[in-house]
Order: C-alpha cells, then structure tokens, then sequence
C-alpha cells in the first residue's frame, strides 16, 4: 500500500515528508506503548499511535520504521518534528481514532506484524 | 564491483538526474542588479562594466518591464545616435522562468530562444526575484556533483575493516555515550547515536536493530529510574557487548522484574510509551546473552551481548 492510498484511506494531513507518496509499507502496527512497538513491530512497518512525544521517533528509528501516523488527531510536538526530520521520517496524522485507523487500513489489506 | 569501470556513468547519469531534480530557484541568482527604463544607456554601459555582468532585467518600481543585454548597447552605440533611454532599447516582449521549473525545462528554453540569461518571477506576485543564466545552472551542477562524490566518498569508507586492519590476538572498538537522568527529551539519543555508529561499522542491520532495541529500554531505565549513567559498547569481530551502567537506587528483586508486566515506574513514564513491565523482558528477547548486576543504594549494571556477522561478509 503506497503512501498515498493511506493518507486518503485515513484522510490524514501529511505533517513531515508526506510528499514522498510513492514510499509503500506492507505491514502496520498501532500502539501508544513503545515498549510493545520495539517488541513486535517489523521493519518497515507503519506506526500508528496517539503519543506525540520524541521517544515515539527514537522509538521508529530503533525498529526501523519510516512511516509514523498520529491518530485521533494527535499533532506531534515540534521537537518531535525536528527529530524526525533530522531521521528523515514521514509523518502524517488523522482525525481517526487507534481502532477506526487501523481497521480501515486492515480492511483494505494492511497486514499486522504478527505474521497470520 | 570494479570501481574504475563503473565510475564514469554513474557521474553522467546523476548529471543528467540533477536537471530533472534540481528547481530554478536552486540555480539563479538572487541578488539581482536591475535598472530602470529612465536610466540611459550610458548608465547601463557602467554599470554592466561595474557589475562584470552582460544584461540586466528592467525594473519600473518593482514590475519587471523588460530586459536589456550587451549586444542592444552594442546596437546603440554602432548606430551613432544620440544618447538614448533603456526604455527605448530595451527588450519588452520578455520571456520568464518560475522559481519552481525545472532545470530541464530552463536549458530547452535557453535552446529554444537563444537568450543569455531568463528573469525569474513569482508565480502569483509576478514579482522579480532572480536572474538565471547556463553559467548558474553550471555553477550549480558542479556544486551538486562535487557534494555527491564526497558523500560517495564517505559510503566507500568502510570502517568495518577496521578489524581486518589492526593485528591482534583479540580486539575490540568501546564507544561510551552519556545517558542523563531524567532527561526525556534526549532519552534515545546514545542509542540512537549507537546505532548510526554500528550501521557505519557495518554490523548487520538486523544484529545492529536488536542491539539498538535493547539499548534503548536500557537507556530509558537509566532515564526514568537513575540520576544518568553511561552506555559503553564494546564492539568485537564477532559480537557486541553493551553495559548500561548506573549509580541508581538498584533493583532489589532482579528475578520479579524480569517477568513480563512487573513495574514500579511511576505513571508518568506511561505517557511516554514506556513502564509496562516491557523493557527487562524486551532486552531479553532481543539479546543473546543478558546478565544484571545490581546492588541496591549503589547502582546496575546491565550486559547483554548479541552475536553479530558484519553486513560486508
């Protein structure tokens, strides 16, 4: 799924790099808690998660993720803007809730990071 | 890969990739030298002299209303008239590029026209804001080759070898990174900085993310329970070894807070993704080998070792 079918699938706001939209991720994970991203989350995959704070970067940046969506309308904190530009991240952020933003993604083929 | 045989094409083809990527507002020059239509060509011909330059936009206020080179001076002044205004020499019917064209687009204009040099406007305001000539947008792709090859310089170095070039029985490389206690906005920061340094070393991307991924829930132990400490790598041929030290409080019951789910972090630590009970049991899972030392009212340290084939061999 290309970066592009997931900004409208979500109806999100690109907030850094979001004009990268040919970028494609195959695999999704939706936490607020970073210790469960650095758990199970696969490389490459999309972050979903309503924490706005600099340790969700250092957090993608460990498990080699790209892509980060804040959902329920989170806006990351410019700190947190800063250090995923400097990481060259894409950030984008929906009005959708954790459960509407990944089951949309899921209905329309995103698959989760455990492999099933 | 033979360097010598494949360099040359990969210049031409980034040559030719930077007119398709590069915009005209990254090429033109931005202090521009402008005269008005009242000025007389006598004007015109110091100030060209002054300025080493061969045209200049015409400006009336600040709308741009032509364009006047060299060669209508040279005109002028083979024509023998009498001293005449730029207004009258000028060239009116100009022909102008937009900051966000490509490069591509400018040099088929320059082809197309035969122009020395295009006035670059504001899309909307149509105001002036650069002038653009070939020897801007050379200037520009030499500058952009030059900064290339030093990056592809740096990609060459490869530090890996490292190991390959020292003799000794055994070796190994110790890169420290202070960690500061309590500090949240930098609590990622050494690991982050660790695993840019092991990705230059060459340690395998994925060795190098289960390293990295146990440093951080380290790191943030350190943060979220110490005063600071330090994250000392100790990098071997073989494998890399990590020692999250403190002189923090100590954990009384290492055993408890080794099981999924157990924590004593305060609340707060929640709101940044940490303090389930997640981080002992992460480290863990991620490592080959784990081992903790702690001794409560003097401080931790934590070892884990993860085994490692470099990403050159």
């Amino acid at each position: 799924m290309t970066l592009h079918e997931i900004i409208q699938i979500l109806q999100a706001e690109p907030i850094l790099n979001g004009e990268v939209r040919d970028v494609t991720v195959q695999i999704a994970c939706g936490s607020d808690l970073m210790s469960d991203v650095l758990s199970f989350a696969k490389p490459g995959a999309l972050l979903l998660t309503g924490l706005t704070t600099v340790q969700v970067i250092y957090t993608a940046e460990m498990a080699d993720i790209r892509i980060v969506c804040f959902v329920r309308g989170k806006k990351p904190q410019e700190k947190t803007v800063r250090l995923a530009a400097a990481k060259n991240m894409i950030l984008i952020s929906t009005f959708l809730p954790m459960f509407e933003s990944c089951g949309r993604l899921y209905q329309r083929g995103l698959k989760g990071c455990s492999g099933i | 890969m033979n360097n010598n045989e494949t360099s040359p094409v990969p210049t031409i083809g980034r040559a030719q990739e930077l007119i398709y990527e590069l915009k005209v507002e990254q090429a033109m020059t931005r202090a521009v030298v402008a005269v008005s239509p009242e000025n007389t060509m006598d004007d015109l011909r110091n100030i060209m002299r002054e300025k080493q330059i061969s045209g200049t936009p015409v400006l009336e206020g600040d709308t741009l209303v032509g364009i006047v080179s060299i060669e209508d001076l040279i005109k002028s002044l083979a024509q023998g008239q009498p001293p005449a205004k730029v207004r009258e020499k000028m060239c009116t019917n100009v022909v102008t590029l937009f900051p966000d064209e490509p490069i591509v687009f400018a040099l088929n204009q320059f082809r197309r026209y035969r122009y020395g040099r295009f006035p670059v406007v504001d899309r909307k305001s149509k105001k002036l804001v650069g002038m653009l000539t070939k020897g801007d947008i050379v200037r520009c792709l030499l500058k952009r080759l030059e900064t290339n090859n030093i990056q592809a310089e740096l990609c060459q170095y490869r530090p890996g070898h490292l190991f390959e070039d020292v003799i000794a029985d055994r070796s190994a490389l110790t890169l420290r990174y202070q960690v500061e206690g309590g500090n949240f906005e930098h609590a990622g920061n050494g690991s982050s900085r660790l695993k840019n340094s092991l990705l230059r070393l060459g340690i395998h991307p994925e060795a190098t993310r289960r390293i990295t991924i146990a440093s951080y829930e380290a790191e943030m132990n350190v943060v979220v329970f110490t005063q600071g400490g330090e994250l000392i790598a100790t990098i071997e041929p073989d494998r890399v070894t990590v020692n999250a030290v403190d002189e923090g409080p100590g954990i009384p019951d290492v055993d408890l807070a080794m099981q999924p789910g157990y924590s004593t972090a305060p609340d707060w630590v929640r709101e940044l993704g940490f303090g389930a009970g997640m981080g002992l049991p992460n480290i863990k899972n991620n490592t080959d080998e784990l081992k903790i030392n702690s001794i409560v009212g003097e401080g931790t340290n934590l070892q884990f070792t993860v085994n490692t084939i470099r990403a050159d061999g």
